[in-house]
């Protein structure tokens, strides 16, 4: 009798939320046709959510102009925005070619917003000081060849330091994620192994370790266990004041993460981008003695031709307004703005966008 | 001689045949409501199998029974090798089984036959409410309490102190994230669907049942043993499955502990990986197509590994009752 009370509870809740499923639906769908209320919608990546919608709310309030954003991953943004669901997608990662020709609205612009890093955290017991790790030493402590944190790989790079003998625990993200992109990027551009064993991608094949769900979990799961190490997002490990490796860069200098030291990437890679460049681009392993070497863009998606006039106006004023205001206040929430001549050429891109309305 | 008048009599006939009519009228309202509802829930069921199948389908034609057969899941390759994960999903759930039905019916036991009356109440919700408790403060209870306790003092101490670490079951580092951890989680989880059913037919086996065997001479122990529990048998199955379920589709809890590695290894305290836990993870940042198929054709596998343990209980139940029946 009781089973029989549970099962109609459940059936009740479904029910419920089904139908506040519905409610939601038919909501959203009213406040998209109608323009007074939300004037464009996008969809796509969660690592830049909260500089977008800080962004889209100083927008509000300087133009009235209202954005409704879904942080549903890159994957989701861009399936939508190939299906012309939304007005703009939003990704961590560059569209593939494969994915680009499937775009039901044509060819697909990449602008960059702003920039996000990777930092190495660990949990070493006895160690105080920041450790200092060269690209082979982290791949090889992720590939499981280096096993134990006094392991000489690590030890001579941090001379005076007193490394205990035990087992390395690499904890690496268990979900798809832009953060995994950026980390397997760059071991794959900087380390050839690493390249030809696991590769680079949102989820990858680990060879060890642990899997932990989202930024905090990869960061709880290091705080908790000693002698673990893993990779998090920059903001979150600044926010959370979790020790930081200090990585060594192409120009020889170990370098701790910092919102200065990832925009000096960004600026190092700009220098050699061609004048046609489709933003495309990896900007780990950058040049410059400055420079984070674990760090990426992240873009929005949007299309060459818009086929509403109104809209496609709209979106290019956010986004030029964007690359001026909004890169000032990204600092403050530890992204790392757009160098100051790459905006400048971005929002000449942004001048080429089809507004006719036409096709 | 006074007689009702006329008037009266076709009066009252006349607003008793209409309460006749309204009554039939309503009985066919609710028989066509009922059979509206009846009818969704199936046609819904349907519905998301069909919708699952036919998303999985580019995935198996192309992949066939590698899906089920290989354990190599890499994405970037195009290797889509579920095993570890059915193999995960199987595990933690016959480990959460085992934990979880002794300490149920120890409870539902304890709440027939021995509580008295004040104490059954309060410990009987306190119970039914650990199915109340969402699965991510599972989750999080899991990090930051069940784990650490796992990794200083249970597994040191089943591997060491009892000397299982010479059995392959709980041989290894003691990371914390683990099979073990997931089915810790899980058997708390279904505890509460276990024992509230248990409890529930226990209370329900009659009077007579316990007086004849007291008659016989029997100790409260055996009458229970002998008498109670075989009597309510395919009730406690029944609520075991209901738990299974439970255990089988549970999805964010575990993908907190069971540290999300797919590797079978027959070590409890190794980290593994479940069938809902890849695809949560992996679902909303996958854009190849033969990717999202492959998570939709493990969605599949699930599906059809909860029919056949729904059917399996089923039958289980059925032949129970009946060999009771004889």
């Amino acid at each position: 009798m009781r089973a029989l009370k549970l099962a109609a509870l459940m059936l009740l809740a479904v029910a419920c939320a089904k139908e506040g499923a519905n409610n939601s639906a038919t909501a959203s769908s009213t406040t998209s046709s109608s323009s007074q209320s939300v004037d464009l919608t996008g969809a796509g990546a969660t690592f830049p959510y909260p500089i977008y919608s800080k962004w889209f709310s100083d927008y509000a309030t300087a133009t009235g102009v209202k954005i409704n954003y879904q942080s549903i991953g890159s994957g989701g943004g861009i399936r939508q925005l190939s299906e012309r669901t939304v007005d703009f997608g939003a990704s961590d990662s560059p569209m593939s070619d494969d994915e680009l020709s499937k775009a039901k609205g044509g060819p697909i612009l990449h602008i960059p917003t702003v920039l996000g890093a990777d930092v190495i955290t660990y949990n070493v017991p006895g160690v105080t000081a920041p450790l200092k790790l060269t690209p082979a030493a982290i791949a090889d402590i992720f590939l499981g060849r280096v096993k134990k944190w006094n392991d000489t790989r690590i030890a001579s790079l941090n001379p005076g330091v007193s490394l205990p003998g035990q087992d390395i625990l690499v904890v690496h993200r268990s979900d798809g994620s832009g953060t995994t992109y950026i980390f397997t990027d760059y071991l794959s551009t900087s380390v050839p192994a690493w390249k030809t064993s696991v590769g680079k991608g949102k989820e990858v094949k680990w060879p060890v370790g642990l899997g932990a769900k989202g930024n905090e979990g990869a960061a709880g799961q290091v705080k908790q266990t000693p002698g673990s190490i893993g990779y998090v997002e920059l903001a979150y490990a600044k926010q959370n004041n979790l020790p930081i490796a200090a990585i060594r860069n192409k120009s020889g200098q170990f370098i701790a993460a910092s919102v200065p030291a990832v925009t000096a990437a960004a600026a190092g890679a700009a220098k050699a981008l061609p004048a046609n460049t489709d933003y495309r681009i990896s900007i780990v392993d950058a040049p410059g003695a400055a420079s984070y070497p674990i760090s990426s863009f992240t873009w929005i998606l949007v299309y060459q031709h818009q086929k509403d006039a109104v809209k496609g106006k709209k979106l290019v004023d956010f986004l030029n307004w964007a690359l001026t205001e909004g890169e000032k206040s990204a600092v403050t929430l530890d992204y790392a703005p757009l160098p100051a001549e790459m905006a400048t050429t971005v929002k000449a891109r942004l001048s080429t966008i089809d507004l006719s309305g036409a096709k | 001689m006074t007689s009702l008048p006329v008037d009266w009599l076709e009066k009252e006939k006349d607003r008793r045949t209409l309460r006749v009519d309204a009554s039939a009228f309503s009985d066919k309202v609710y028989e066509a409501l009922t059979a509206a509802c009846a009818l969704v829930v199936p046609g819904l069921v349907i519905a998301i199998a069909v919708a699952v199948f036919a998303a999985a389908w580019p995935a198996f034609a192309k992949l066939g029974l590698s899906i089920v057969t290989t354990s190599d899941w890499d994405v970037a390759a195009g290797h889509f090798g579920a095993a570890p994960a059915i193999f995960g999903t199987i595990v933690s759930s016959a480990v959460a089984l085992i934990i979880a039905t002794p300490l149920a019916i120890g409870v539902a036991v304890f709440l027939s036959e021995f509580s008295p009356t004040w104490l059954r109440q309060p410990v009987g919700f306190l119970v039914d409410l650990l199915a109340a408790i969402p699965s991510v403060v599972y989750g999080l209870w899991g990090i930051f309490v069940l784990i650490p306790l796992l990794r200083e003092h249970v597994m040191p101490f089943l591997r060491d102190t009892l000397h299982l670490g010479a059995t392959p079951f709980f041989r290894g580092p003691a990371y914390g994230p683990s099979m073990l951890a997931a089915g810790v989680i899980l058997s708390i989880m279904a505890l509460p669907y276990i024992s509230s059913v248990s409890r529930e037919v226990l209370m329900a086996v009659p009077r007579s049942q316990r007086e004849a065997a007291l008659a016989l001479g029997a100790t409260r122990w055996e009458m229970i043993r002998d008498a109670v529990v075989p009597y309510a048998r395919s009730g406690i199955i029944g609520g075991i499955m209901l738990g299974l379920g439970r255990a089988l589709g549970e999805t964010m809890a575990v993908t907190m502990v069971i540290g999300n590695r797919p590797e079978i290894s027959a070590s409890l305290l190794a980290p593994g990986y479940t069938m809902a836990s890849l695809i949560a993870n992996e679902f909303s940042e996958a854009t190849n197509d033969l990717h999202l198929s492959a998570l939709m054709a493990v969605g599949a596998i699930l599906f059809i590994i909860t029919l056949i343990v729904n059917a399996g209980a089923r039958w289980l139940v059925w032949s129970v009752s009946r060999k009771r029946a004889q």
